[in-house]
């Protein structure tokens, strides 16, 4: 049971963050629910690269005793987290950008007054 | 955004520099250490952020000019890009590591095992931290920077 | 080993390195002056053209060629990047060209009178960049990320002008959906290293077992990717963005667009190329199963992008809705190649849908830059402002005709050929689709008919008295548009044979392209 908890983690973060954009009205509220889905499948990747014992991949200061390569840990889920890590700063920076230009042009942040763009 | 009082001026005085060396520390282990250039550089950037908020976007502003942090970014990203390209060119592939076991500049081979590090080793794996950590610090200050600025001003000349 | 096969070997890498130095030098190589800049600009995509056509000359002779970043061999865990190139790929990567060129030229005139141009030409070699990393990557975590980056490039680009609030929300719409659609994908690939340990598409490709979670990841890509792509459910993000995008760089957004819709084919053909014709789902084969989701999506995409278009008063965002029909006959033409997978006229159908990406991208490009040039010269967006300005614009009218024709599939202009090849093979699979392609298609004719009366005839307004025809590079690059388009229409066989059949024979052989990295081990 005990090794499922991320994953449970994994899917309700990913489902309060859609929750979030879908229902909430306000601007930022949308930019923080996609943070919170970001963070989920950020986890998710991690929760994929644990191995129980396993030590960081670094050739130098290894603790005594451990065998190496058998006893390292493959990084690249924690690379893949990091490259969506750094993909994820420079959206959510664009996203703000972009708000703070909407809450100037229009004076508010709810999504049902800003609907100048017509179906 | 205007300046904070001087208790908190002086607490970033004394904070900015270790935050500096901290994130430089771990750019430049980054091929050691967890870390590298992202990691080190939103951590400057984090202390550039401080003195934002304590000093004020406008007397940054007056400081150090956004089309100054602008060009560094550009050096940084060419940086990154020209270390790809000499791989290309000294050891036939693009991102090629030319300059591991070599013996030159970050060139020793690391002995492996329970050893210490050795900060002379990982070939192109240093200059392309810098360069990253060059575009990041620049990046993101100029993000933190422009955004204070622009939730400080009343009117905007869009 | 001479020159030129150096610089074969290396140009799947240099593809991707030179406009991305190009993009990082931009900002220090505009404070020189415009002119600098703007040959600076042309310098950075002749490179970049110089090495696909040298790259595609080679893949179309010899097959599919292997990059590896930063080996000189495949080592046996295999966690480098790699860049496979088939016909397929190079054949995006020279639509992608022909798109990154003309809209350089088209740049220099719209976009003069604005400032902050170094930060737009540096977002414009970004995103050519991320569209051809797309497009040549062989690796699904990479293709993610160029897909991040397309998506970063092209929201800064539809919000470029900003003192209109209107492009705000078209770009905040299109980045929240772009987002949220990249974050799944990379969801999906989180489940597919989860299962496989590789993010290898061929590999991946070799050990699919479709699994009930590989049913999920189906699902999260396509979706995506079709979202990405433009189809029905979830295209309401592409008119906006269209038509509020600077008219000069929705040709090269068209183009990242297009590159998704690429993805589509690279996941259903090559990714699920084992399992598509062997699994059954529900007592019928799975390929059945994705044709006709793809094709039910086509049409509702065709019936809704031409409807939609009927009723709007904005020339750029009918623009925008006519672009999502026409690629709701590409799914139409790749749908039934993938539901009829195995007999010949799914070839010929996924041959026509392929063609027809590349008429698309030109067709709905061309009117693209009339709108645009129309917009430049009188600064009017609605149909009801404009009117006869055929009296004092006439290349630009010609331009439009040419463009209205294509589009809705008249001979002898290059829609005609794809379309052709695309009703006939869409006929023999179910007549009733064929029909309903033909109808909007004539629906499209008065759409466009419509719009042709409105701007270019009828009573010439007193404001536009005294309007002149569209700057120099303007005209150029929609001459250029439209001479490849009579070509195409004049020489389909040309087309076909050189590039289209290579690249149907790639997406159909994907045993080719899993062996190509496999195999090499």
């Amino acid at each position: 049971m005990i090794e499922y908890i991320p994953f449970i983690a994994v899917v309700t973060m990913i489902f309060i963050g859609l929750y979030a954009v879908l229902f909430r009205r306000n601007l930022i509220k949308i930019v923080i629910g996609i943070s919170i889905i970001e963070s989920g499948v950020n986890l998710f990747l991690i929760t994929l690269g644990y191995r129980e014992g396993g030590v960081a991949p670094i050739f130098t200061s290894l603790p005594p005793g451990t065998t190496y390569p058998a006893g390292m840990v493959l990084p690249v889920p924690q690379a893949l987290t990091l490259t969506s890590i750094v993909i994820g700063v420079a959206v959510l920076a664009l996203m703000l950008s972009l708000v703070m230009h909407i809450y100037r042009k229009y004076g508010t942040l709810d999504v049902r007054k800003i609907r100048r763009l017509k179906e | 955004m205007s300046g904070m009082s001087k208790i908190v001026k002086t607490s970033v005085n004394i904070l900015f520099p270790l935050t500096m060396i901290f994130g430089l520390y771990v750019i430049a282990h980054g091929h050691l250490t967890p870390g590298g250039g992202f990691q080190g550089g939103a951590i400057v950037a984090s202390g550039c952020a401080m003195i934002v908020v304590a000093y004020g976007s406008k007397w940054v502003f007056k400081q150090i000019k956004e089309k100054r942090l602008s060009s560094f970014e550009s050096i940084g990203g060419v940086g990154f890009i020209t270390v790809a390209l000499l791989g290309l060119v000294f050891s036939s592939v693009f991102f090629g590591n030319f300059l591991a076991g070599s013996n030159l500049l970050f060139g020793t081979t690391p002995a492996t095992g329970s050893t210490g590090a050795d900060f002379n080793t990982g070939g192109v794996l240093p200059l392309m931290n810098f360069a990253v950590g060059v575009k990041v610090i620049a990046g993101l200050f100029v993000i933190v920077l422009v955004m204070a600025y622009a939730s400080s001003v009343k009117e905007w000349d869009t | 080993m001479n020159i030129i096969d150096v610089l074969i070997e290396q140009s799947p890498a240099l593809i991707i390195a030179i406009p991305l130095l190009g993009a990082f030098l931009m900002p220090l190589v505009s404070r020189i002056n415009s002119t600098v800049r703007n040959i600076f600009g042309l310098l950075v995509l002749c490179l970049t053209g110089f090495f696909v056509g040298i790259l595609a000359s080679d893949v179309l002779a010899n097959g599919p060629r292997l990059y590896i970043f930063g080996a000189k061999d495949l080592a046996v865990p295999m966690v480098r990047i790699l860049f496979e190139v088939d016909s397929m790929s190079i054949f995006m990567a020279l639509i992608t060209m022909v798109l990154a060129f003309i809209t350089l030229i088209y740049s220099w005139s719209f976009m003069k009178d604005h400032d902050g141009l170094d930060k737009y030409y540096t977002l414009v070699l970004l995103l050519i960049t991320s569209t051809l990393g797309m497009e040549l990557t062989g690796d699904i975590f990479n293709f993610f990320v160029f897909l991040e980056i397309s998506c970063i490039a092209s929201c800064a680009l539809i919000a470029f002008w900003i003192s209109e609030g209107e492009a705000l929300e078209a770009a905040f719409k299109y980045i929240v959906v772009s987002a949220i659609g990249a974050l799944f994908v990379l969801f999906a690939i989180g489940l597919l290293y989860a299962q496989y340990n590789a993010l290898n598409i061929a590999t991946l490709a070799n050990v699919l077992k479709y699994t009930f979670l590989d049913k999920i990841i189906l699902v999260l890509l396509l979706v995506v990717l079709g979202m990405k792509a433009g189809l029905v459910p979830m295209h309401m993000w592409l008119p906006d963005s269209y038509g509020r995008a600077p008219p000069s760089v929705t040709l090269i957004i068209m183009g990242a667009t297009l590159a998704s819709f690429y993805g589509v084919l690279r996941v259903i053909f090559t990714l699920y190329g084992n399992v598509l014709s062997t699994t059954m789902r529900f007592s019928i084969p799975l390929n059945v199963l994705v044709g006709w989701i793809l094709i039910t999506l086509a049409i509702i995409s065709i019936i809704v992008g031409v409807a939609m278009a009927l009723v709007q008063s904005d020339f750029m965002r009918l623009i925008g809705f006519s672009a999502v029909a026409e690629v709701g006959y590409m799914f139409l033409a790749i749908g039934a190649g993938i539901a009829a997978l195995g007999t010949p006229y799914a070839t010929t159908a996924l041959q026509g849908g392929i063609l027809h990406l590349l008429n698309d991208a030109l067709d709905i490009g061309l009117l693209f830059l009339v709108a645009g040039a129309v917009y430049y010269i009188t600064k009017k967006r609605s149909l009801d402002d404009i009117s006869g300005l055929a009296r004092n614009m006439k290349y630009t009218t010609v331009f439009f005709v040419i463009g209205l024709l294509a589009v809705v599939g008249m001979p002898p202009l290059n829609g005609f050929a794809s379309k052709f090849l695309i009703y006939e093979s869409v006929y023999q699979l179910n007549p009733i689709l064929s029909i309903v392609a033909i109808l909007c298609s004539i629906l499209m004719l008065a759409v466009f008919v419509k719009v042709f009366y409105a701007v270019f005839m009828g009573p010439e307004l007193p404001a536009f008295k005294n309007v002149t025809e569209a700057p120099r590079s303007m005209l150029l690059a929609m001459g250029v548009v439209a001479a490849l388009m009579i070509f195409i229409g004049l020489f389909p066989n040309l087309v076909i044979d050189a590039l289209v059949k290579p690249a149907a024979d790639a997406l159909l052989n994907h045993a080719q392209y899993i062996g190509t990295v496999v195999g090499g081990v």
